[in-house]
């Protein structure tokens, strides 16, 4: 067996350009490496291996000729939110089980255009709803350095191939914590950037107030890689924001020396394990290390993210998930007897268990009567969350906090009860209530699981979240540890 | 001022004895919804949909009367608007491949009107 998966993405991408070897033998080796795995840990819905491969000959072609993007030949997957031309999109459901995609989402085309290579679909919770991967038709994804255990959710298919080294690096979506939670979970580098930096064009929608694209790779140069190509306004979604596109990769190395971080004071608080509480302070004295100055801040409306996000993300649900007719596309139930039958059953077969609870919560928030003491409720007190944000940046530069209470925990742990579930998500749905870019990179171990260091910027500070990330894993090496079944070659 | 402990403890209290939405109500959204519910299903949604908008319910405790509600996270973005050309092809045979009933270019539904 190859050990080219040992490299990381940049490494990856150099040595392409270095000719050091071929894409083809990339795709090869990572191809065996999903199949290898794919029945521990069910990472992907669909491998795509002879279009990867041809396009892996396309991009030897473009290396060869001197006229390949900067991600040529270089393995990717996607997740399975995304809209793959001609390749099946499921969003982790029944309802796309047989949705064959008529056009690229903005994120596929634009890495595709700077030759990057698909290797196949990434596992998921369904439609994104979910902190665990266990609400997948498809299946529950499992935790590589613990099988026993979930990889986090909603884009734990992305987290888990990632960090099982089945891919160098995969594209997620973040609605509540569905990148940064997985990628704490699975001890790898999880990035989202302020909502409307990237297109949400062909990316399957779930709360498009909150929904953004971003990366999972094994670390924060890896994510400015991706993301240099992924960001930029596309006329085809109506919230892309029109700004240029800073050169995240060059903008890496800044040095850190008076740089603000303030410590967000609510999320140290009993919620939080004290071990993981260890692992995060541990990881504030590097930052002092290299220079930062450090202060408390308090977000005091921060606690109120997770009643907000459940008013609001539900309602934006039940609102999206209303084009699941069973007409144009999706499930489609047998000998329906009307319309309405139609509609219902198609839906009702459809969609699964947490999928059917936040439309019908959403349904209900919106509906006459409820509507102003639900919704416009939430929305008020997501102003003061906001505000609370802006606040906060007026003193420090970024906010740094745990991404998580706990490490990764049991699969069916936290099945049973839904705002158990919920609660997981209590340090990152801030960012995405406020539009904030904000990473998790790995900071430690806590009975070898690993923990999540969370850092959030102001909006469009993409480039300095990712060079303060940067300058931690340059200090450490906890970014570069990986699960034992990857030493193992199990 | 609010601390995650609050949440939790509102949350704790709430579960003891959420406030119950009963059958035809959870029978009614699904309705709304256009959701087939088996009758095991409308018991597991009364329980955790009542739990679900009792932990909401914290947001009462909020005084927000002077605050404007915040529909989008970046403010100040108004809508963009394009010129009136036509820009999309005409596809439709490529789109209606994800269809489960076509014919001559139509989606086919069971009658609605005898």
């Amino acid at each position: 067996m190859s050990d080219l998966h040992h490299n990381t993405l940049t490494q990856l991408a150099a040595g392409l350009r270095a000719r050091r070897f071929s894409s083809v033998e990339l795709v090869r080796a990572y191809i065996e490496r999903i199949d290898g795995y794919q029945g521990a840990l069910n990472a992907f819905i669909s491998v795509t291996r002879e279009q990867a491969l041809r396009d892996a000959e396309a991009a030897d072609r473009a290396l060869a000729a001197g006229t390949a993007g900067a991600l040529a030949g270089v393995p990717i997957a996607h997740k399975d939110i995304f809209c793959t031309q001609g390749v099946r999109t499921t969003c982790g459901s029944r309802m796309l089980d047989n949705f064959v995609s008529p056009y690229d989402a903005t994120v596929v085309a634009k890495l595709r255009a700077a030759g990057a290579v698909m290797l196949g679909k990434t596992n998921m919770d369904e439609f994104a709803m979910g902190s665990s991967n266990e609400t997948s038709y498809y299946g529950v994804v499992r935790n590589p350095w613990d099988p026993a255990l979930v990889p986090g959710g909603s884009s734990g298919g992305s987290a888990a191939a990632v960090a099982a080294r089945l891919v160098p690096g995969a594209t997620a979506t973040d609605t509540g914590g569905s990148i940064r939670q997985p990628a704490a979970l699975c001890g790898i580098t999880g990035f989202k950037p302020t909502y409307g930096r990237v297109s949400r064009y062909g990316m399957i929608a779930f709360a498009s107030s909150l929904d953004q694209a971003g990366t999972l790779t094994a670390s924060a140069a890896d994510a400015a890689l991706m993301l240099r190509e992924m960001a930029g306004f596309d006329p085809n979604d109506s919230t892309s924001v029109e700004r240029p596109v800073p050169d995240y990769v060059a903008a890496l190395e800044q040095p850190l020396a008076g740089l603000k971080v303030g410590l967000l004071k609510e999320f140290f608080d009993k919620g939080l394990d004290p071990q993981n509480e260890a692992r995060v302070r541990e990881a504030l004295r590097v930052y002092q290390g290299l220079g930062a100055q450090l202060s408390e801040v308090s977000l005091p409306h921060l606690p109120l993210s997770v009643p907000v996000y459940y008013v609001v993300a539900p309602a934006e649900c039940s609102s999206n998930l209303a084009r699941f007719d069973g007409v144009r596309f999706g499930h489609r139930c047998e000998n329906p007897k009307d319309l309405g039958d139609l509609y219902r059953r198609s839906r009702g077969e459809g969609f699964g268990a947490e999928v059917k609870r936040r439309i019908m919560t959403g349904t209900y928030v919106l509906s006459a009567g409820y509507y102003d003491a639900y919704y416009l409720k939430a929305q008020r007190v997501r102003q003061l969350i906001n505000a609370d944000f802006i606040r906060a940046f007026e003193q420090v530069d970024v906010l740094i906090g745990p991404t998580t209470p706990t490490p990764a925990f049991a699969l069916g742990a936290k099945t049973a009860d839904p705002i158990t579930m919920y609660l997981n998500d209590i340090y990152t749905i801030g960012a995405n209530l406020a539009g904030l870019p904000a990473v998790s990179v790995p900071c430690g171990f806590v009975n070898d699981l690993p923990v999540g260091l969370q850092i959030v910027g102001p909006h469009f500070s993409e480039a300095r979240v990712l060079a303060v990330a940067h300058a931690f894993q340059r200090a450490t090496d906890w970014h570069t540890r990986t699960p034992p079944l990857v030493e193992a070659g199990r | 001022m609010y601390d995650f402990a609050l949440v939790f403890s509102v949350l704790h209290t709430h579960c003891e004895a959420p406030m119950a939405l009963t059958r035809e109500q959870i029978a009614s959204i699904a309705v709304l919804a256009r959701l087939d519910l088996t009758s095991s299903e409308i018991p597991v949604y009364q329980h955790s949909l009542s739990s679900i908008l009792d932990f909401v319910g914290t947001l009462d405790a909020i005084d927000t009367a002077s605050v404007v509600p915040m529909a989008h996270p970046l403010p100040g973005l108004s809508q963009r608007l394009r010129p009136d050309v036509v820009t999309e092809t005409d596809r439709h045979e490529e789109y209606q491949q994800n269809a489960a009933q076509v014919a001559a270019g139509l989606y086919l539904v069971p009658k609605v009107i005898e």
